[in-house]
């Protein structure tokens, strides 16, 4: 095992842990609120989050079929914070 | 010095460099005293850390002797619709006045975002659902 690989490793194992570590900080800010618009924002960040460790997955495996994963993962997250958005904005998702 | 040898580093560089950018947006998210401040963090600093996360992995599939660029796709995705849903939660914060009310525009009696149509204000009193 060369330097790189094992420093490519550790950095791996870093961004593991600030991805975890920054999906339960924005659960945080989810439970606590305190307005509408901050819980619309936290649900956003840990969907755009869970994409960044389905590709570290995928980097941490040396596969490419994670790539469907993220990209589906990235429309349903702005698609639902979109739907979410409009529903407080009108009241209805789809007039 | 070999390629594959310079890949890996940069991989292990950019994946820093993503995971420095989220924690910094997530931080932000959590610590920042206002709606609209808050908004700030995790749309602009983590659409560009989960960007480095992206190339990394790119990056590495060139390392592993697979070429491939398919992330360019999610990573043009994720840039060309985060400032959209920052737009839209911006609307809301606004429309439910958890910031400072806009000033009044020129023409227009009031902002569309803030307008709520009187059929809805009724309805509203009456406890029934709108829409």
């Amino acid at each position: 095992m060369t330097f790189a690989t094992e420093l490519m490793d550790i950095a791996l194992i870093v961004a593991f842990a600030t991805l975890a570590l920054g999906q339960i900080l924005s659960m945080v800010r989810l439970v606590i609120g305190p307005t509408t618009g901050d819980r619309i924002l936290a649900l956003d960040t840990m969907v755009i989050n869970a994409l960044g460790l389905v590709v570290l997955l995928g980097i941490y495996q040396g596969v490419q079929i994670y790539f469907e994963v993220s990209l589906l993962i990235a429309m349903l997250g702005f698609v639902s914070t979109v739907a979410l958005a409009r529903f407080i904005l009108r009241g209805d998702i789809i007039e | 010095m070999t390629i594959e040898l310079i890949g890996t580093y940069a991989v292990a560089v950019f994946l820093l460099i993503g995971s420095g950018f989220v924690a910094v947006g997530v931080i932000g998210l959590l610590k920042f005293n206002d709606s609209m401040t808050r908004l700030h963090a995790p749309t602009k600093v983590g659409t560009v850390g989960i960007g480095a996360l992206l190339l990394a992995s790119m990056i590495h599939s060139f390392v592993l002797g697979e070429s491939s660029l398919h992330e360019l796709l999610i990573m043009a995705f994720l840039f060309v619709t985060a400032p959209i849903s920052a737009h839209f939660i911006a609307k809301v914060n606004i429309h439910q006045r958890s910031c400072d009310t806009p000033p009044a525009p020129i023409r227009d009696k009031t902002w569309s975002t803030l307008h709520v149509p009187e059929g809805d204000l009724e309805a509203a009193e009456q406890g029934q659902p709108t829409g």
